[in-house]
């Protein structure tokens, strides 16, 4: 698509793409391309000499049980939080789908916490479920848990999915309700006047039309869960106990903070690259058949 | 028309009020503690309900800081904080309207090459670049400073994307019109074009800033000095000392405040919020 009506001018164009071209080719492109090209190369102890080494750098890695078990980590942190955050927020949405009173005040009380940052998001939650003095844990102990995501891998790593997929809720939430209203109310009476129960009409009518939704939310939460969850896990856990909430991305952020292999670190971002490569990628490829709004 | 029962209602507006109940109550408890006393909440002897310390609790936070090593005002982080989202919010709308004009008012060589190059950006967030970026803004001597802070994230494929699409669906009869006019490239952009975009600008906004004020991974990088650290580098600083020794409702009252003006654009410009999250997603 290219537009008939356009001005003539030789110098102008670059000069308006300028600055941006600028900024992208500084901060982005060269960054980026150093991680390639360093992640080929193998520095000795002192960081005198470099040497050319293909896929070593990555072949470590895989060889890495600890990297092995961070890539298993972040996916089924990913897809806990996408799950849980999810079907908590369908929940609402089809809840909220209704001529109620006050459906713009439910709106707004619910889509408020899209503007919490990572980091408060995960003080609110490590202040309520603080094994000594959160309040929730008063009550957790009182049923009988043994609380202590201090200690407790797995309980720290339930402490982030939910923390998370909390933040998650008001975005997925304005979402579905998005595609929700925006399934013909005829499609649905239809199967009303047809004696679908509302059960039955939500399960047969309403879930499979919202599956573009559903798919390209899917993709958000992932990414959301692949990188957004880096505040949570800062001043919730880091990283801890032992490594139980350590993800991709606070690897890459830790071991590069220890100093020490720039090649490991190098080739760790470049894999990061790829996955958000191929998640940008399925993203765009069914972009148009996502729900209009 | 579809059955509405009785009960179904009650049900939804039931089911509604658990779920803003479960949204609300972390803040819930976050304003409880900033209005305590820090012996009676690290005893875990909280109350649920507000105390007396208010003024104190917020006088401490804004002026005067944490008792512990770092001692910085929280007032002092959130100008930072503020500086840091406004640049980038505004400078990712001006370089990337500027581009969109060119690449649709313009034809030149390699326009689409430069509008790709700009588009794969959309594949490189800073998450999967930090140590290579930190180098550069380090060799570039501007670590601790607002351009530090907001430069490396101020290119925007969205954006210009979304630009990009705006204006293709602005009727050529304009440009047109403003040339029989005698106007120029800039008189168009300035006198058309900016006034058409000023709601796509404005849903923009909204969605930038909070997303530069929210910014947590590359603050925390690149600044090292107390007074340039932002509000969401600064309350992960106040957890860090030993437990005991954590002044809850201070850091309840930072989280607070963190959050205070990204929740007041959301409420507030709801509209705007909501188109420019859309859009943005498109």
């Amino acid at each position: 698509m290219q537009k008939q009506a356009i001005f003539q001018s030789k110098l102008l164009p670059y000069a308006l793409v300028a600055p941006q071209l600028a900024i992208v080719l500084i901060f982005f492109y060269w960054p980026a391309a150093q991680a390639v090209i360093q992640s080929f190369l193998l520095q000795d102890a002192f960081g005198l000499s470099t040497s050319f080494v293909w896929f070593e750098n990555y072949l470590e890695l895989f060889k890495d049980p600890a990297y092995f078990a961070a890539i298993v980590r972040t996916f089924a942190f990913s897809f806990a939080i996408a799950v849980s955050s999810l079907s908590f927020a369908l929940l609402l949405a089809v809840m909220a789908d209704r001529p109620l009173r006050g459906s713009t005040l439910y709106r707004t009380l619910l889509i408020w916490p899209y503007a919490v940052a990572p980091p408060v998001v995960g003080v609110l939650w490590v202040f309520m479920l603080h094994p000594s003095l959160g309040v929730l844990s008063r009550y957790l102990r009182a049923m009988g848990v043994d609380w202590n995501p201090l200690l407790d891998g797995d309980q720290a790593a339930a402490l982030i999915i939910l923390a998370a997929a909390w933040k998650q809720i008001s975005y997925n939430f304005l979402f579905f309700l998005a595609g929700l209203q925006s399934i013909p109310k005829s499609v649905i009476e239809a199967a009303a006047i047809d004696g679908a129960r509302p059960m039955r009409r939500f399960w047969t009518v309403i879930f499979p039309l919202l599956s573009p939704t559903i798919f390209f939310l899917l993709v958000i939460n992932i990414v959301y869960a692949f990188f957004d969850t880096f505040g949570i896990i800062d001043t919730m856990t880091r990283g801890g106990p032992g490594k139980a909430t350590e993800t991709l991305v606070y690897k890459v952020y830790t071991d590069g903070l220890l100093g020490g292999n720039l090649g490991s670190s190098a080739a760790q971002s470049v894999i990061l690259m790829v996955i958000v490569i191929v998640l940008t990628g399925i993203q765009f490829r069914f972009v148009e058949r996502k729900v209009t709004y | 028309m579809v059955e509405e029962e009785g009960f179904q209602r009650y049900l939804a507006h039931f089911i509604l009020w658990i779920g803003i109940a479960i949204v609300a109550f972390p803040v819930y408890l976050a304003i409880v503690a900033s209005t305590q006393d820090n012996a009676v909440i690290a005893n875990g002897q909280m109350s649920l309900l507000p105390g007396g310390h208010f003024f104190e609790t917020y006088y401490q936070t804004l002026f005067v800081g944490t008792s512990g090593s770092t001692r910085e005002p929280v007032l002092n982080m959130m100008l930072n904080s503020l500086v840091m989202a406004l640049l980038i919010a505004v400078g990712k709308i001006a370089i990337s309207i500027i581009s969109a004009y060119a690449i649709v008012y313009f034809r030149f060589p390699f326009r689409m090459a430069i509008f790709w190059i700009i588009f794969i950006t959309l594949m490189l967030p800073v998450e999967v670049r930090i140590y290579p970026t930190y180098k550069i803004v380090a060799d570039l001597h501007l670590l601790d400073s607002y351009a530090g802070l907001s430069l490396p994230l101020i290119a925007s494929a969205t954006a210009t994307l979304l630009f990009r699409q705006f204006f293709m669906t602005v009727p050529d009869e304009l440009l047109e019109a403003s040339r029989i006019d005698g106007a120029g490239p800039f008189r168009f952009f300035w006198d058309t074009l900016l006034p058409l975009s000023r709601t796509n600008m404005a849903a923009l906004f909204v969605i930038l800033f909070i997303l530069g004020w929210n910014q947590y991974l590359w603050p925390l990088l690149i600044t090292t000095r107390d007074d340039m650290q932002t509000i969401q580098v600064g309350i992960r600083k106040m957890i860090t000392t030993t437990d005991a020794l954590t002044e809850w409702p201070v850091v309840m009252a930072t989280a607070l405040l963190a959050m205070l003006p990204p929740v007041f654009v959301v409420v507030v410009m709801q509209k705007l919020f909501v188109r420019g999250l859309v859009e943005t997603e498109k």
